[in-house]
């Protein structure tokens, strides 16, 4: 059965489908949209199923002609970290749905314009069509039309549906891609001409390119692209905005997957179509990697804007991702991996939570808030458990990823560079991330009840099928991490096979100890 | 001395497209001239479409039976090639959507010699009258671009390029609003086409005194033979040069365009916008690759830097603009630009072919697009006409999301967005520059695209994100042609963004023969 085609599919026929209902049949937009949303979750989950690591590295594999006359071919398939990912937008979706139920209705406190409901959901679906696309995609053509087909659904997302500064937010999101993408246009061409091999295949060009000073200038070509798009210092200061502009359910998108291309880019493509070029640049990106963990955390203890603090915290874990990823251990870079997907659901939980206070209170801005745990017990529980689990607290998800991050940059012999520094460094972002956690929500949650938050009403049952789920997956990875390594393993060996470096054992003893010891 | 006269032979059915349009352009003048005023228009556009669609059918007849010529027709003045045939049919179409705009009556003046405000002009409208001559002009001006973009000699190419521009310059004076304005674009676009005409006869001069023939094949066998006649060939060159880069809209010679594409009446400016462009490529193509190709280690530096500064000039001034149509110039100027890298693009038989396959096929889907654009624009109206300044567009998406959303797509196809059109255009041009050894002109193409994509996506801000002002436009019901134009545009945009392989085939079959001589 052709899986992934099919997981494309649903939710681009879903979005034509929602985008014809006649007008009016907002209500019965939202349904479908969260219909189409769950079936392909369950296709997604039955495909994982199915899924057995041992059996070659690409499963599920399609490959069709395109375009013959570019060497363009529609090839889809995925390995372990792939379907991770894919599983993870397929989770996010319609938990976002759900969430952002009225976010398009124009009924928040702070009385937002009634917009185009259809629209805003039939783009979401759009969007996961392009997102399952673009992990799936073992072309790299391919790879680059889903890569900028997707800035533009997200665009609209933010600059019809966003805050006050939304199409400042949405253009700069834009051109910062676009600018990044189109430097990865060059690369790729580039890349096919010098290959020669007339095909734009993944497999087949691994290890094409064998002249260094080649390697080098299309590895900056594919760099930049996933640098902007992860985003790592100094190439993130779009992201703030747009995740601060962009309504709740667009922010998790955009963080918790749309970035998650970036860092999943420098781990497929950049490593392994340019290994020599991928370990001359480690010092850069590392020092960049542990820039940017530092700063992130520093500025977000700094923000006034719940959602510009959570995006200034999640580009302090993008260093770390980025820093597993280029110490090139298998316990770092499966390390990495797991972190993408257990920060786009504590990432997710966060905005959504952020999201649900807004709409009771009508503004972003921390100072607008205290007390709230005295009138909303449970939104505000809910709001320190997906905290905690972004500051790393052991026994919650984002723990095991960190640390397997660190512990693997820590002893990573790549190129002798002498990781313990940059790991040493890097660990210092935990410390920070327990200030802007904590400190955010002794502001927002604790204290004397503010006036403006008296009447606050509590998570109503909507919103608690939205996060009871995000819940469960931060606690029930935290403890029991092992299906996802298992998945992700023995793919992320391959790739470090194909940059050649030094194999070691196996990751997940670590995570199993440590998941132990709670 | 031999007095007898040789009679030429002339391969009528090779010419037959040319000629059928010449030719209904000719009876459209003696429409004119005989029939009773209010029967014109029922005969013109009939006469207009079956010509044009007819011409079109007469190409695919030449192809598919009589099969692609292989030598140059009419005592070798005209190169019936692969390329030719491809224009060809690229020109007939994009002027039959373009024809399909100009039948909307609402766009010309009702007497173009009334003076503008004057009793004259009331009474003429009041009246209904309407200048039916606008189909015969049009008819002339598509002749002229078939023949521009296929003639084998400079004596040919220069009366075709006459015959293209004077029509041209006529019809930009006919809009019915802002007449002053029209008028004004009429004169700058004559004054300074018969500037570039006069540097395009200069430079024929000049290279008839080196190479002793104004035949393109015969000039690049001069190339080689002909020695110490250097600054004749060089000057010669260099003037012919700024004849075809006018026509094309490249920098330094660019700067009519905005004013132009402002003061015609919108469907010319779809017209000369697509047509002009294409054909114009057609004949500089034709000139530097086969009279000057072996020449190109003269003109090639010189024709980077005009490539270099048309993208970053259009892409950089398009940005400043506040009227939608000189926007859509300036986005014009820089993809004449992103064309000219493909151009450039020069090496073996091969790399030759992948250029011009390449070229061939942005023409198709810029001239396209182009037309759609030009069609929404126009049918957003205020009080005055068109709207055409860009704060009067502001949210459009919430009056019209179809129309606004349909012209953001154009927008995204310009910017080269993926799964549009123009990404594939982009693509092909600058995948064979890149291969052809000119990858830092690809990379100031991409560097002016994403510039170029500030202003695309400024636009679509304006219609989309921002609230619509108090008294903004009225959009005005499209008539039935500039609908089907809007329609088909959009749909091809689509169907080429998705699955451009089959057109993408057909332009590497055209090009694979390259231009015969």
């Amino acid at each position: 059965m052709p899986w992934l085609s099919i997981l494309i599919a649903v939710p681009v026929l879903g979005a034509v489908a929602v985008a014809l209902l006649p007008k009016g049949s907002d209500k019965a937009a939202k349904q479908l949209a969260l219909g189409v949303s769950l079936v392909v979750l369950v296709l997604t989950l039955v495909m994982a199923v199915q899924f057995a690591p041992g059996n070659g590295r690409w499963a599920f594999q399609e490959t069709y002609d395109w375009i013959p006359s570019f060497g363009v071919h529609y090839a889809v398939a995925v390995d372990g970290i792939a379907l991770v990912l894919i599983a993870l937008s397929a989770v996010l979706v319609p938990i976002v749905i759900l969430a952002s139920w009225h976010d398009a209705d124009g009924t928040g406190a702070d009385n937002p314009p009634k917009r185009s409901v259809k629209t805003y959901f039939s783009l979401l679906l759009v969007l996961e069509a392009m997102m399952i696309g673009v992990f799936a995609a073992t072309d790299i053509f391919l790879f680059y039309v889903f890569f900028e087909a997707m800035l533009i659904p997200m665009y609209f997302m933010i600059g019809s549906y966003g805050g006050a500064q939304r199409s400042y937010a949405a253009v700069k999101f834009l051109l910062y891609s676009l600018f990044g993408g189109l430097l990865m246009l060059v690369a790729v061409i580039a890349l096919y001409s010098i290959a020669g091999k007339s095909t734009f295949l993944f497999p087949e060009l691994i290890g094409a390119i064998q002249d260094p000073t080649t390697q080098k200038w299309l590895f900056a070509g594919f760099f930049i692209a996933f640098a902007i798009k992860a985003p790592l210092w100094p190439f993130h200061t779009w992201l703030p905005d747009a995740a601060a502009q962009a309504p709740a359910g667009a922010a998790v998108l955009l963080v918790g997957v749309l970035d998650k291309v970036g860092t999943y880019g420098m781990l497929r493509f950049c490593l392994e179509l340019f290994p020599d070029a991928s370990k001359f640049f480690i010092p850069l990106v590392v020092v960049l990697s542990v820039i940017g963990i530092v700063y992130g955390a520093i500025v977000a203890i700094g923000q006034t804007d719940m959602k510009r603090l959570i995006a200034y915290t999640s580009i302090s874990h993008f260093g770390f991702i980025a820093l597993g990823v280029f110490a090139m251990t298998a316990n770092s870079a499966a390390g990495a991996t797991l972190y993408m997907v257990n920060h786009g659901f504590s990432t997710g939980a966060l905005f959504l939570i952020a999201g649900f206070l807004i709409y009771r209170r009508g503004s972003s801005y921390i100072a607008d808030y205290g007390g709230v745990r005295n009138v909303a017990p449970l939104l505000a529980g809910t709001f320190l458990i997906a905290g905690l689990s972004g500051l790393s607290l052991p026994g919650l998800s984002s723990f095991v990823s960190e640390f397997m991050v660190l512990v693997g940059t820590f002893s990573s012999p790549v190129e002798n560079f002498g990781f313990e520094i940059p790991a040493i460094i890097g660990a210092t972002g935990v410390v920070l991330a327990a200030i802007y956690i904590l400190w955010m929500y002794k502001r927002v949650a604790t204290g004397p009840t503010a006036e403006s938050v008296s009447g606050m009403k509590d998570l109503n049952g909507r919103e608690k099928l939205v996060i009871v789920p995000l819940i469960a997956l931060i606690i029930g990875l935290g403890f029991y991490p092992k299906p996802l390594l298992d998945v992700i393993n023995p793919a992320v060996g391959t790739t470090l096979a194909n940059v050649s470096v030094p194999a070691f054992a196996p990751a997940h003893p670590v995570a199993d100890q440590k998941g132990a010891g709670q | 001395m031999n007095n007898t006269f040789q009679a030429p032979t002339i391969e009528y059915g090779q010419l037959a497209p040319l000629l059928l349009v010449f030719g209904a352009a000719v009876v459209g003048v003696l429409i004119e001239a005989f029939a009773p005023r209010y029967l014109r228009k029922s005969f013109q556009v009939p006469l207009t479409f079956v010509s044009l669609l007819g011409a079109f059918a007469l190409i695919l007849v030449q192809v598919f039976v009589s099969g692609v010529p292989t030598a140059p027709a009419a005592m070798g003045a005209v190169a019936v090639d692969g390329p030719s045939l491809f224009i060809w049919g690229v020109i007939l179409i994009l002027a039959a959507v373009s024809v399909l705009l100009i039948t909307d009556d609402d766009h010309f003046v009702p007497q173009a010699a009334a003076v503008p405000g004057s009793a004259e002009e009331d009474d003429a409208l009041a009246e209904g009258a309407a200048h039916t001559e606008v189909y015969p002009l049009v008819l002339f001006a598509v002749g002229g671009m078939l023949l521009f973009a296929a003639s084998n000699d400079l004596l040919m190419m220069f009366v075709a390029l006459e015959v293209m521009s004077l029509p041209l310059y006529l019809l930009c004076g006919l809009a019915r609003r802002r007449r002053l304005l029209s008028q004004e674009a009429s004169v700058k676009y004559f004054l300074l086409g018969a500037f570039s005409s006069g540097f395009f006869l200069y430079g024929m001069a000049l290279i008839y005194g080196f190479a002793g023939t104004v035949d393109l094949a015969g000039i690049s066998r001069a190339l080689g033979t002909v020695s110490g006649q250097d600054p004749l060939l060089l000057i010669g060159t260099a003037l012919l040069g700024v004849g075809l880069l006018f026509k094309i809209g490249a920098a330094p010679f660019q700067a009519w365009k905005p004013d132009v594409y402002q003061g015609a009446p919108t469907p010319i400016t779809a017209l000369m916008a697509s047509g002009t462009l294409v054909a114009a490529f057609g004949a500089l193509l034709r000139v530097f690759w086969v009279a000057l190709g072996n020449l190109d280690w003269d003109w090639r530096p010189v024709m980077w830097g005009v490539a270099i500064l048309t993208m970053v000039l259009g892409a950089i001034l398009a940005i400043t603009q506040t009227d939608i149509k000189r926007m859509l110039a300036y986005s014009s100027i820089a993809h004449a630009g992103f064309l000219l890298v493909g151009v450039i693009a020069t090496g073996d038989a091969r790399q030759n072919a992948d250029a011009l396959s390449g070229i061939l096929f942005y023409l198709l889907v810029y001239g396209i697009t182009t037309v759609g654009a030009f069609a929404v624009v126009t049918v957003v109206r205020d009080a005055g006409g068109e709207a055409g300044h860009l704060s009067r567009w502001a949210g459009l998406g919430k009056r019209a999301p179809a129309l606004a959303g349909v012209f953001a797509f154009f927008l995204l196809a310009f910017a080269g967005i993926p799964l549009t059109s123009g990404f594939f255009g982009k693509y092909a041009v600058f995948a064979a520059a890149a291969t052809g050894g000119a990858l830092p002109l690809v990379i100031v193409g991409v560097v002016s695209s994403a510039v170029a994509a500030f202003f695309y996506v400024r636009v679509i801000v304006l219609m989309f994100f921002s609230e619509p002002a108090a008294d903004g436009p009225t959009i005005a019901v499209p008539s039935m042609g500039t609908a089907a134009v809007v329609t088909v545009a959009a749909a091809a945009t689509v169907v080429l963004g998705v699955f451009p392989e089959p057109v993408l085939r057909l332009a590497d079959q055209a090009a694979s023969t390259l231009f015969i001589r």
